[in-house]
């Protein structure tokens, strides 16, 4: 099997264009490329690479070091060829006399500015001022400084026997690259990066002339005390040693390298690992990647330090019960172990007393396996994943009026946009790929609605404003995007066309009849949602006539006591306005963890097998039944919150968890540690010791994504190669791991590579009938359904009709949660994440993007926080009804009175200990998002946390392993 | 599992249904109840509903009859 590609990403000087073909000549060749292409990029379209300092293709061409410039037929002069546009039949020619001599001098002025240590910079090998010297064959330079002073130049720290006022020093402020001026050749290609790639406009060019220099602003002028993102798409552009990785300082410049995806969020970007014999030493975002298209964010980019962090558990361990010490065991006997544990387990209580909870973070293969395990060996249904408390009302609600629980579009649609509409998601800090790439399309004039309880970052940015920010209240979600709707049906916007053709006629004149009610208008939910009217309205106007619509939610939707029927409201939006079925429309559910829509294809959840078909199907079961040989159960299984109840009940016994911290993640704390107490066999298969370990009995090292091969599945429905790049650490891929418990609990599983997984999907689930890794080798990755219907794979779906045939409009009412506000707990807490930190931070924190974020603090309105006499940075005491935290206070007006926001990314916070057990009515997805709380000084940790603190300590000794 | 959350499990997916247009309100909480819930949670609602129904919405009683 081969799991390396070789890729090709020679940078083409300037970014590819899309028009009508026009033909040229260069250097005597033919080449035909489309209009507007610069004739840079049309010669290394044909091999021929022209000199060039200042342009690179990730950014437009600016021109400045007039290195590229070559000679065409019929004009004067030498133009520079990064920023001429081809022409018909245009003669170009890129060698001459007199353009060599163009360029000798262009690279002698920059030399003479720079200094000759190439042999011990860190970028020696990688270096396009180095290369261009090559190229240009420049020779010597004439610039000579006189003995006593220096010439005036950047780089030198003395001149003569005075400090050299032009030279500073280098810039190591930022955890993961430096800046050092000295080495700088102005040429903005950084600039221009931050400006258009990310879209962050961190960086500028200060001065003029020989005084021009990057500068990063800020207070101190450094890269940590900036606004940048540490995205790292000016370090990619960086021709010389200026910008650089401190790992390639470091280890070196690698030597090979191979295509992989990363394992944080659900854009799912392609990088390049970067190795030296088996040691990382840099992941480098791979150009070709159809998600993120060469850009990154601080997490992929940088963040993989987890994976050789000393915390990281490699030997299997074992312990009887949870309160002695660990002990290091072989594979054999841990897995021995658990395999008799859980059928000793179901021997007493049942087949149904144990189950599985399967990975978001994990492979499409491994998580394939682990429901396998629930419902082949363990032979019963009781699988379920942490999509459950984050996306499963996607599944549910986009399943009942579409016909199916995925996203509709590609990430390249946001490319042709008109008006986008993010609904709960903080796309800058959770999607931040996806955040840049909209903001690019946003920078273009498209319109932006956010409708958010909080001033996420994308409302205002630099070169970026919403037209509309709609602060609703926490949990009156579909009290706004009903009286959306409202608007849109009482001013006769929706699209009657597309509504006949597409959609159920009946239903949707039921739904108008329901939705034209007045209580539904804006001026009369004004009061319950604290959206203005007047607003609402000009939102709702401008997504149904603004052109095309996108809408793009996130956990904000979801995570509701009514987040299913959110979810159905906004498809309701998309049918009545047409938007769907094209480029630049459609329904985006922003996934969090990087596997979430594959774990969800899968079947992880207890009432469906993979391809989200439901257990009660004979039909379906025989699939699996034949291929198995054994029967499954035609009843769903247990849910995690069942999972819990069922075991505090005492009826569920065992459980198998594959990369999940339930105890940090789940909601109510107290509630999971009780479930989890009242076990008797919990294995935990994981990276690090994390929180629900604390209550383990079996405790199985797991591999990372460079470790293992597999796939995952994006937001997008895109089916990403993860590739092994060194060996697992711990000794086993994760799959292998799941295996050899299967194998021990009496499975005959007799795979030996995670494609024979793939093949096993693609032979029971029509949705990926024709995917297979020869396939994703070809074609880098493809997006499902992949079958005979679809071979190419469904960039966009429901072009031509829904999956489930017509579009369904079903009615929305808002009921208000239970959760509400009184006089004990009078503020709305509602949670999230920030850009640095990843999910529960157990990676995340294991690096160096703890300097961004080191602990959760508590968002509260300044007005909110005088009248409790909290100052900013004070330590605050946080209640609901299920318990209580503490944590730092911070003052803003990203918040409106009356609402309180945190991240839960430590465990130290423990923000779960807050939220309460309510849930979606239909998948009883956890109301994160809304939780009465009451917020007052205090003067430290509570006992709760000390508590924890001492039980976690406790629980992770470890035993010496015995001589 | 106490009977509060099955209670209000039960209830919440009703007030949705309830507000469905239709007359098959019933049956579709009942569907809902046997596509997302295990027999056992079933099995529990209706016993609890058996000795006391008086905190379950009517739409929830009327379901029970028909899982
Ligand atoms: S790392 Fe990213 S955000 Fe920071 S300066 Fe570079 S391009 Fe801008
Ligand atoms: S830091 Fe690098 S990319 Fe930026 S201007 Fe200097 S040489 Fe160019
Ligand atoms: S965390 Fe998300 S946006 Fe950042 S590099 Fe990874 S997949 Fe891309
Ligand atoms: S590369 Fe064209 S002017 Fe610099």
């Amino acid at each position: 099997m081969k799991d390396f590609v070789i890729p090709d990403d020679r940078d083409m000087g300037t970014p590819a264009k899309v028009g009508a073909a026009v033909t040229l000549s260069v250097d005597g060749f033919d080449v035909t490329v489309p209009e507007g292409t610069s004739v840079m990029r049309a010669a290394a379209e044909i091999g021929l690479k022209i000199p060039k300092l200042c342009a690179t293709d990730s950014v437009d061409a600016f021109g400045s070091c007039r290195l590229c410039v070559v000679e065409i037929e019929g004009r004067r002069g030498t133009p520079a060829s990064c920023t001429t546009p081809v022409m018909e039949g245009m003669v170009v020619r890129t060698q001459s006399s007199k353009v060599k001599k163009i360029r000798n001098g262009v690279m002698e002025l920059y030399i003479s500015d720079h200094p000759l240590d190439c042999l011990t910079c860190a970028a020696n090998g990688d270096c396009e001022l180095q290369d261009m010297a090559g190229a240009v064959g420049l020779r010597d330079v004439r610039y000579i400084a006189p003995q006593a002073g220096g010439l005036a130049n950047h780089f030198e720290p003395r001149s003569g026997a005075e400090a050299n006022p032009e030279w500073m020093a280098k810039d190591e402020s930022n955890p993961y690259f430096t800046y050092d001026p000295a080495k700088c050749i102005v040429c903005s290609r950084c600039v221009r990066a931050c400006e258009e790639v990310q879209g962050t406009f961190a960086l500028t060019i200060e001065g003029r002339g020989f005084d021009s220099r990057v500068s990063a602003g800020g207070p101190l002028d450094d890269f940590l005390g900036s606004d940048c993102v540490s995205c790292g798409a000016c370090v990619q552009a960086c021709p010389t040693g200026t910008l650089q990785e401190k790992s390639v300082i470091e280890l070196g410049t690698p030597e090979r390298s191979v295509i992989t995806t990363c394992a944080y969020c659900g854009v799912g970007c392609s990088f390049k690992a970067e190795m030296n014999g088996d040691e990382l030493v840099r992941m480098v975002p791979y150009k070709h990647g159809e998600a993120n298209r060469g850009h990154s964010c601080v997490k992929g980019r940088f963040a993989y330090g987890y994976a050789t962090h000393q915390d990281r558990i490699l030997k299997p361990m074992i312990r009887d019960s949870i309160d002695q010490p660990w002990k290091e065991v072989s594979w054999e006997e841990a897995i021995g172990f658990a395999a008799a544990r859980m059928r000793g387990l179901q021997e007493k209580y049942g087949r149904k007393s144990i189950g599985v909870i399967t990975s978001s973070r994990c492979t499409n293969e491994e998580t394939y396996l682990v429901q396998k395990l629930a419902r082949g060996v363990f032979m019963n249904n009781n699988t379920d994943t942490c999509a459950r408390v984050c996306h499963s009302p996607t599944g549910y609600g986009l399943g009942q009026t579409f016909g199916t629980s995925a996203g509709t579009q590609n990430f390249d649609s946001v490319q042709y946009t008109d008006v986008a509409v993010i609904i709960g998601a903080n796309p800058t800090d959770g999607h931040p790929v996806f955040a840049s790439r909209l903001k690019k399309r946003l920078r273009q004039g498209a319109k932006l609605i956010v409708i958010d309880p909080r001033r996420t970052d994308i409302v205002r940015s630099a070169h970026i404003e919403a037209s509309y920010h709609l602060p609703l209240r926490p949990g009156t979600n579909v009290a706004v995007v009903s009286a959306l709707a409202h608007v849109i049906v009482d001013e006769a916007l929706f699209d009657e066309t597309f509504i006949r053709e597409r959609c159920d006629w009946d239903e949707f004149t039921e739904y108008a009849e329901f939705i034209k009610d007045v209580r539904h208008s804006p001026e009369m939910t004004e009061i319950l949602t604290g959206v203005p009217a007047e607003d609402l309205r000009k939102a709702a106007r401008l997504y149904a006539t603004g052109g095309n619509g996108s809408i793009y939610y996130g956990l904000g939707v979801t995570e509701h006591s009514q987040g299913s029927t959110t979810v159905m409201a906004i498809a309701n939006l998309a049918m009545l306005t047409g938007n769907l079925g094209r480029e630049g429309v459609g329904v985006n559910p922003l996934r969090g963890q990087n596997n979430v829509q594959g774990a969800c294809d899968m079947g992880s959840f207890p009432h469906e097998l993979p391809g989200y078909r439901h257990v009660k199907g004979e039909e379906v079961r025989s699939i699996f039944e034949d291929l198995w040989g054994v029967k499954i159960d035609p009843e769903p299984g247990l849910r995690i919150p069942n999972m819990l109840d069922a075991a505090v009940g005492g009826s569920f016994k065992g459980l198998y968890c594959q990369g999940e911290d339930i105890l940090q993640s789940d909601p109510d704390t107290h509630h999971v540690a009780a479930g989890l107490a009242a076990m008797e066999c919990v294995i935990v298969h994981d990276l690090f010791l994390n929180e629900t370990a604390n209550y383990a009995h079996v405790f199985l090292p797991g591999s990372t994504f460079l470790e293992k091969n597999g796939t995952f599945t994006n937001a997008e429905r895109r089916i990403n190669r993860v590739r092994k790049v060194m060996q697992p650490k711990n000794g086993y891929e994760d799959w292998e791991v799941t295996q050899l418990l299967a194998k021990a609990m009496g499975a005959d599983w007799q795979y030996t590579h995670p494609t024979q997984i793939m093949d096993e999907i693609a032979a029971t689930t029509p949705g990926f009938a024709n995917v297979n890794y020869a396939m994703l080798e070809e074609r880098g990755s493809v997006q499902w359904p992949c079958n005979d219907a679809a071979p190419e794979g469904s960039p966009i779906m429901h072009v031509d009709g829904f999956v489930r045939g017509k579009g369904r409009f079903i009615v929305t009412e808002y009921i208000a949660t239970d959760e509400r506000t009184g006089p004990r707990f009078p503020l709305l807490l509602t949670t999230g994440r920030i850009l640095s930190q990843y999910n529960v931070g157990a990676q995340t924190r294991r690096t160096e993007n703890t300097v961004w974020h080191a602990e959760d603090v508590l968002e509260v309105h300044p007005h909110d926080a005088e009248v409790r006499g909290i100052k900013e940075g004070d330590w605050v005491k946080l209640a609901s009804r299920a318990g209580e935290t503490s944590l730092r206070a911070t003052l803003t007006d990203r918040v409106v009175p009356g609402v309180v926001y945190t991240t839960f990314h430590h465990p130290d916070t423990q923000a779960n200990v807050i939220t309460t057990d309510f849930s979606d009515w239909a998948t009883n997805c956890p109301e994160y998002k809304v939780t009465a709380v009451q917020v007052g000084l205090s003067n430290g940790p509570t006992e709760w946390q000390r508590e924890y603190n001492e039980q976690a300590q406790q629980s992770r000794r470890i035993l010496p392993a015995a001589e | 599992m106490s009977h509060e959350k099955l209670t209000r499990m039960a209830n919440q997916i009703a007030s949705f249904f309830a507000t469905q247009p239709g007359s098959d309100q019933a049956q579709r909480v009942a569907e809902h109840l046997k596509d997302f819930w295990g027999p056992e949670m079933r099995d529990e609602l209706k016993a609890h509903a058996a000795a006391d129904d008086s905190d379950l919405s009517p739409l929830v009683r009327d379901a029970i009859l028909l899982i």
